[in-house]
């Protein structure tokens, strides 16, 4: 039997990171897997940090993911990562994207953005750091940032064997399609 | 069909399978999916209630009528739509009512932690607790059918992560009911005393028969495992303590929750050595398996407040979490959620946090923000539409008492339709010299953009009366009543120098659309041009004053390098409020 594996996505509120984890989940299902998602809708998401909770296999119980029992944490934002990494499992993989957002504290001046971020990460983890950014804007549109981050989970969670194209083009505006898919290929690729 | 949903879509799917012929709500995380997803479903008269007591009102009328019916509320909610519950538990229901409450352990967007399973012993109700969207649809169709063979309203009691965590379910198709008939019967649903007497002492007749149900529904149900530790559990704590125990205990999963079933409960403790009893908030189940002479171990190892997700449990049970990667975790910044770039709060709570001479009650909505830094605004918030009626008690005695602290008070548009109209109007009624103001964004906000009776639209998007506020204020008889654009400083700070001294009630109204807002044709022409601009800062004006960043808005950030401000233009929505603030005329239009 399958040990169920867990992918934590987090952000800030209105990165999409709901889109994202809302595809990771249809492509699991599709595939065969029991899944189970969890994520916080309102007050946090005007601003504040949030978290999209996927975990799948053959039969999974609890849909909220406990400290150190992440297989992989993708983080769209550089000091998110830092705030989750306690819910990685040792051995656990994570992808940072090179993305600073400072928090109204940081903004007001009652508190520091960290400036040493990636090497307290990789100092404790795999790490890969990628400019999703700068990848989803040399694609045509900074918008799809999300999925060259999903990208990054179907590559590192080895989930190359679900049709994911078909998947994309099922659940975005055909105009998008396009670039939706070519940024899933980007971030596979990125990792 | 297989579906992975969430449970609030669950409870949805399941209302439309069970043939449900209206539901009525009031936005309130995490229930609010509830209805916006019942109102995709034609067959249902679907409405957004003006607050949750008119909409188990509105959803208690369809049911005396002959139709089956549901409420969705957070639990706060309950609260409001409390007074009509206690007593439509005495009169029951023609067709099936089921009223669902959506309580929030953990407080994600909520004032307080209550738990509503004790509304369900207070107001003697049989209440269901689904652990996930499966059930969700199933219990939700149930309920139906317990609420018409018993009599009775049912309480579906869920927490935040039953309404937002998908599972696969199994959807089935709706089965259409024709409306039952319909009588006049005022031996039941007319509660005058004489009434009241009888339906009460009918009541506990239809408890016991309950009580006996809960024995053997095979919604209450044990799974034996090897060893001798039980796990008493309802709702979603049943999966979480699997995740942490798996096989290695027994479980006594309790989906049926009021009345609760004696006999289930003494057989399975006897069987064990050790019993847990796992559950978010009060001790509800404990307290019961108390009255049976078991001694569980319960609320004195898990804790009262907040989930009680996999790791709590761990730790309580095992005193420690997984293991983990370590680090150094104190470096990181908190990030509290903030009023979005283009805000129209933005403007009014720059303006009113400058002034230190007035006391502010606020609300229940995205201005609630208002109490945090920059702006420090406010000095209260307890609950939707408490604003106006608190500044009001508070500005009657301090005018009596010859205090020169003034009273500010604010709540949003869907706010002041929910509740704050009433205390608008006992402000008005009975005088004193509060400022009462109404930040209408013309639409509900903090929930994710509902439709209100000011908005111009119903949950399906048909046109409505727009309510003009002013209207409602001046009909009240209220003299003082102004309407500005938040936007504009200046402006604001006017009305507030002009209104705050008065001795009488007055509103100000700042209306500007939610900067998230998808805007309507009304919208459109009201507010042309709005988002649409951005602002630049000329770096060679620009001295480093920092005087822009009392604006808190996420998109002006302080560049300590250059010792500058800097605008992120890809977030920038042009509301101007930071230019309002440079001294030196350094944050312009771009291509001004």
């Amino acid at each position: 039997m399958m040990s169920v594996k867990s992918v934590l996505l987090v952000g800030v509120g209105g990165q999409g990171t709901i889109l994202a984890s809302k595809l990771l989940t249809l492509g699991l299902l599709e595939a065969g897997y029991d899944v189970k998602m969890s994520e916080i809708h309102g007050m946090s998401q005007r601003g504040g940090s949030v978290s999209s909770q996927v975990r799948y296999g053959e039969s999974v119980c609890s849909p909220v993911i406990e400290l150190g029992g992440a297989d992989m944490l993708v983080s769209f934002e550089l000091m998110e990562a830092l705030r989750w990494l306690e819910y990685l499992k040792p051995g656990g993989k994570v992808v940072v994207n090179d993305f600073k957002i400072p928090s109204m504290p940081v903004i007001t001046g009652a508190a520091v953005y960290p400036d040493d971020i990636l090497p307290t990460l990789k100092k404790a983890a795999d790490v890969t750091c990628i400019d999703a950014a700068g990848i989803a804007e040399e694609l045509g549109s900074a918008r799809v940032m999300n999925i060259v981050l999903l990208g990054t989970i179907v590559k590192a969670m080895g989930l190359e064997h679900i049709d994911w194209e078909r998947i994309i083009r099922g659940n975005v505006k055909p105009a998008f399609a396009d670039l939706n898919v070519k940024a899933l290929a980007a971030g596979m690729a990125a990792v | 069909m297989k579906k992975l949903i969430t449970g609030d879509e669950a409870v949805a799917r399941g209302a439309w399978e069970a043939g449900v012929k209206l539901a009525a709500a009031y936005p309130g995380t995490p229930s609010t999916e509830i209805l916006e997803n019942l109102s995709a479903f034609p067959e249902v008269i679907s409405e957004w209630s003006s607050n949750e007591k008119v909409a188990l009102e509105t959803a208690i009328g369809a049911s005396l009528a002959g139709g089956r019916a549901i409420s969705s509320m957070k639990h706060v909610g309950l609260n409001v739509a409390a007074d009509p519950l206690f007593t439509v538990s005495y009169t029951g229901s023609n067709a099936g009512l089921v009223v669902v409450v959506a309580d929030e352990p953990g407080m994600f967007s909520s004032q307080n932690e209550q738990d509503s399973r004790n509304y369900a012993k207070a107001a003697k109700l049989p209440m269901l607790e689904p652990a996930d969207s499966g059930e969700c649809l199933e219990m939700t169709k149930y309920a139906f059918e317990l609420s018409e063979r018993y009599d009775t309203p049912v309480l579906l009691r869920m927490t935040t992560r039953v309404c937002h965590s998908k599972s696969v379910v199994e959807l089935g198709e709706r089965s259409e009911k024709p409306l039952a008939e319909y009588k006049r019967q005022g031996g039941k649903y007319v509660c005058v005393p004489a009434v009241s007497r009888k339906l009460r002492v009918k009541k506990e007749e239809q408890f016991a028969a309950l009580a006996e149900l809960s024995e053997s529904t095979p919604l209450n149900f044990a799974v034996y495992n090897e060893g001798s530790t039980g796990v008493i559990v309802s709702g979603g704590c049943f999966h979480y303590a699997r995740e942490v125990f798996g096989e290695s205990v027994s479980y006594l999963k309790l989906g049926l929750t009021n009345p609760l079933p004696k006999k289930l409960v003494s057989d399975f403790c006897n069987k064990m050595d050790k019993v847990y009893i796992i559950e978010e908030n009060d001790p509800y189940l404990e307290d019961f398996v108390k009255t049976l002479g078991i001694k569980p171990i319960g609320k004195d190892s898990f804790p009262y407040t907040g989930e009680m997700t996999p790791d709590v449990i761990r730790k309580a049970v095992f005193g420690e979490s997984l293991p983990g990667v370590s680090y150094d975790k104190s470096k990181v910044a908190p990030r509290p959620p903030a009023l979005c770039s283009g805000c129209p709060h933005r403007g009014f709570f720059y303006e009113l946090g400058r002034r230190k001479d007035v006391m502010v009650t606020g609300d229940i909505g995205c201005y609630t923000l208002g109490a945090s830094a920059p702006f420090n605004a406010l000095d209260a918030v307890i609950c939707m539409g408490a604003s106006l009626s608190m500044g009001h008690g508070a500005a009657k005695l301090l005018d009596r008492e010859g205090s020169n602290l003034k009273v500010v008070s604010l709540l949003g548009d869907s706010t002041f339709f929910h509740t704050g109209i009433n205390s608008l109007l006992n402000s008005a009624y009975n005088g004193g010299s509060a400022v009462n103001v109404i930040l209408d964004n013309r639409i509900t906000g903090m929930t994710g953009h509902q439709e209100n009776p000011g908005s111009g639209y119903t949950v399906n998007g048909e046109s409505a009366y727009a309510v003009n506020i002013e209207d409602v204020a001046r009909a009240f008889g209220i003299k003082h009543v102004r309407t500005v654009d938040p936007n504009n400083l200046a402006e604001v700070k006017a009305v507030l120098d002009e209104f705050i001294p008065l001795d009488e009630p007055s509103v100000i109204i700042t209306r500007w659309p939610c900067a998230l807002k998808k805007f309507s044709a009304e919208d459109k022409s009201e507010f042309p041009g709005a988002f649409t601009e951005k602002y630049a800062v000329d770096q060679s004006k620009c001295i480093g004053c920092k005087l822009c960043m009392k604006a808190g808005c996420p998109s002006l950030s302080f560049d300590t390098g250059k010792w500058r401000a800097v605008i992120d233009r890809s977030g920038c929505l042009g509301c101007g409020v930071c230019s309002q603030l440079c001294p030196k005329d350094a944050i312009g239009k771009e291509n001004a």
